[in-house]
């Protein structure tokens, strides 16, 4: 494999952030899931995002790749502000790769013919070339194996590593983790945060809503804890860890350390 | 071998093989009494459809077989007072009257332009279902492209002769169409090259079809007041199945649309013509359509039930693949998305595929009941193959009591035949496409 599918986040010198979100607000009918959200991520970051069921933490990633419309403020990603502009969406959604709670495999379609799709289909790249970068990156996630098989035959640990593949087959400068391990059999969930250390370690910029606390110990540079759809506390792991400053972040904090 | 119910501690020491289950294969008199005479009730449903089946089967089978006339000339052979038998089927009438069933009054000499029809549709019709036929890319450029403009050649004779005039309309026409894709492609940002050749190539193909249709291949003219039986009514199904599929998956997705006024348009559309009886679509078709076109401009009278047909099974169609697109979750369009897949990449390379597999039964039975539905074409002077059995029933040679039943049993043997192998098909792709993709 040459260098070029190598994430260029890592080697990107530029100072401009990769994500800004300035003062975003959203609502979902009267609901108000998301206020005044500010968050500056750098570049080859990695942020672990935690906080009680319903704190607007899946919605608020959900928001960098414009799944989830925002009402107020801007979000800036990788330069590119996210405007009603389709065009300009899509753009940001190829550099931008996600992977969800339930994996959201193509269940008619070869774990193969998974990763290569949005290759061959947005970037326009040679089914042959395709190929090899799916190849290259199911080796990564240790299951190169499983080409020809479909998602429903494979494990879910495996399908998520899948989708992990999948996305970064697109080469992204930016991944996107919604509860990834959430849906997993106990036994499968080290497979997965393996592969995802393995990609914090090359420096990929990693958003990540998550409660596996080793993990954020292990690799992130900062915690966000979120409750009531507000950024209750931002810090260092260590700092998060050892000294929560905020009343609800103590508490979270003692529900689920045991 | 050992197990460890009995024991607080347990610790396996050996790893139980797999083995192969126990034969659960019994003999045919206990699989009689497992499932037919399992307790009284059972046994009494049983010996109910016993007895249903022993009053229906064997006079069907004595009339449309035994006792049926197979050969005569005339009514003759088919009543009982001028020595032939009443008791059977009149098989002899069918075969007389087969080729007035086949080709309606198509002109005798031309009859082999029908057969070849019926040949090309066949090949693409294998060539399009047969999931491991070679080239199936080109099947489709055949069956939706080449084989209507041939088959319409074929059928009418073609050389339509267009006027000059024609020309220039159409020349305005195109330029139309190129300039609507470049004006939609700026409306939706995107590059304007591709929707250029898009359109461009879209009046190519009207422009060549126009120009063969244009051509004179000394052909006789047969118009379509002649044709008939199942002439027709394969006709009305293939091009009520072929525009119903596509017009209906548009249907649908305008109706899922955001866009208020497209919805709004495929809503009316859908529920309009949902709520009104085929009989009525079709005599609307056949008196009004006319009253909305220009006065110098006639439709043909075949066309006008073919498009009444073809509208009707699109709206059906529309609720069908609507059905199947309420059925995707939600995860599988934002994963598409958050790859960057545009809304047409998205529908056609990951919902529809997914969306159009789940309703394949209901698909089908749209078609099946379209097929059939062909038969009121009827009511507008369209001679069907029902039709022409109907018309064929009151001629005074083949006067008999059996005459009338008999037809009608072609028919429906006929019918039958066409609609029970879709159905198996369906079946088949089903069974197919699950074993290749088990959830």
């Amino acid at each position: 494999m040459s260098a070029q599918h190598i994430p260029s986040a890592a080697i990107d010198p530029k100072a401009q952030p990769a994500i800004e979100m300035i003062d975003v607000h959203k609502w979902f009918g009267e609901f108000h899931v998301l206020r005044d959200i500010n968050l500056n991520v750098k570049r080859g970051e990695r942020i672990v995002i935690c906080g009680p069921s319903g704190s607007g933490k899946s919605t608020m990633i959900r928001c960098i790749n414009r799944l989830e419309e925002h009402q107020k403020g801007r979000i800036i990603v990788d330069g590119v502000e996210l405007l009603d502009d389709l065009k300009r969406i899509d753009e940001v959604r190829r550099d931008v790769g996600m992977v969800f709670q339930h994996f959201n495999l193509f269940p008619h379609l070869t774990i193969l013919e998974n990763c290569t799709l949005a290759p061959i289909w947005v970037k326009k790249m040679p089914r042959k070339e395709a190929e090899e970068v799916a190849m290259h990156y199911l080796t990564r996630v240790k299951i190169p194996e499983q080409a020809n098989k479909y998602p429903g035959q494979l494990s879910g640990g495996q399908q998520q590593r899948v989708a992990i593949a999948r996305s970064l087959c697109m080469s992204p400068k930016i991944m996107l983790f919604d509860e990834p391990t959430s849906a997993l059999d106990p036994e499968m969930v080290k497979e997965v945060l393996d592969t995802m250390v393995g990609l914090a370690d090359e420096g990929m910029t990693m958003l990540c809503v998550t409660h596996e606390m080793g993990f954020a110990r292990q690799v992130a540079d900062r915690v966000i804890f979120m409750d009531y759809g507000q950024i209750v506390e931002m810090n260092t792991p260590e700092e998060f860890f050892k000294n929560p400053q905020h009343e609800r972040t103590r508490l979270f904090l003692s529900q689920i350390l045991h | 071998m050992s197990t460890a119910v009995d024991f607080p501690h347990f610790v396996r020491a050996n790893q139980v093989e797999a083995l192969p289950p126990p034969n659960l294969a019994r003999g045919p008199i206990a699989w009689i009494r497992e499932n037919l005479f399992s307790g009284v009730w059972n046994t009494l449903l049983t010996l109910v459809v016993f007895y249903l089946l022993y009053i229906s089967v064997p006079p069907l089978l004595k009339f449309l077989v035994i006792d049926a006339v197979w050969t005569g000339t005339d009514r003759a052979a088919c009543r009982a007072d001028t020595g032939g038998s009443e008791a059977g089927a009149c098989w002899a009438f069918i075969w007389d009257k087969l080729n007035y069933f086949i080709y309606g009054s198509y002109t005798i000499s031309e009859r082999w332009r029908v057969n070849i029809f019926f040949a090309l549709l066949a090949i693409g019709v294998v060539w399009l279902l047969w999931l491991k036929a070679p080239r199936r890319d080109l099947g489709a450029v055949y069956f939706f492209w080449v084989f209507p403009v041939v088959s319409y050649i074929l059928l009418t004779g073609g050389n339509e002769s267009f006027s000059g005039r024609f020309w220039i309309g159409f020349l305005i026409f195109g330029a139309l169409v190129i300039s609507l894709f470049a004006f939609l492609a700026a409306l939706l940002k995107t590059s304007i090259r591709p929707a250029l050749i898009l359109g461009g190539g879209i009046v190519a193909v009207i422009g060549i079809t126009l120009a063969l249709v244009d051509l004179d291949f000394g052909l006789a003219h047969v118009p379509t007041s002649l044709w008939g039986g199942v002439l027709v009514t394969l006709l009305v199904a293939t091009v009520g199945i072929v525009v119903s599929l596509p017009f209906g998956i548009v249907l649908a997705l305008g109706r899922r649309s955001k866009l208020p006024i497209v919805r709004m348009a495929s809503v009316i559309f859908i529920e309009f013509v949902r709520g009104v009886p085929l009989i009525t679509v079709l005599i609307m078709a056949n008196t009004m359509l006319p009253l909305f076109l220009p006065g110098d401009m006639t439709v043909d009278r075949l066309l006008r039930p073919l498009i009444g047909t073809a509208l009707f099974a699109s709206a059906y169609m529309a609720e069908v693949v609507r059905g199947g697109l309420q059925a995707m979750p939600k995860g599988q369009y934002e994963g598409a998305m958050s790859l960057g897949l545009n809304y047409p990449q998205m529908m056609s390379l990951i919902i529809l595929p997914q969306a159009l597999r789940i309703v394949i039964p209901g698909i089908v039975n749209t078609f099946i009941g379209l097929f059939k539905d062909t038969s009121l074409v009827a009511i507008v002077g369209i001679f069907d193959l029902v039709k022409t059995i109907e018309a064929s029933r009151i001629d005074p040679a083949w006067a008999a009591p059996t005459i009338g039943i008999t037809g009608y049993a072609f028919a429906a043997l006929f019918y039958f035949v066409f609609c029970f192998s879709m159905s198996r098909y369906s079946l088949g792709v089903e069974r197919r496409l699950a074993a290749g993709q088990k959830r």
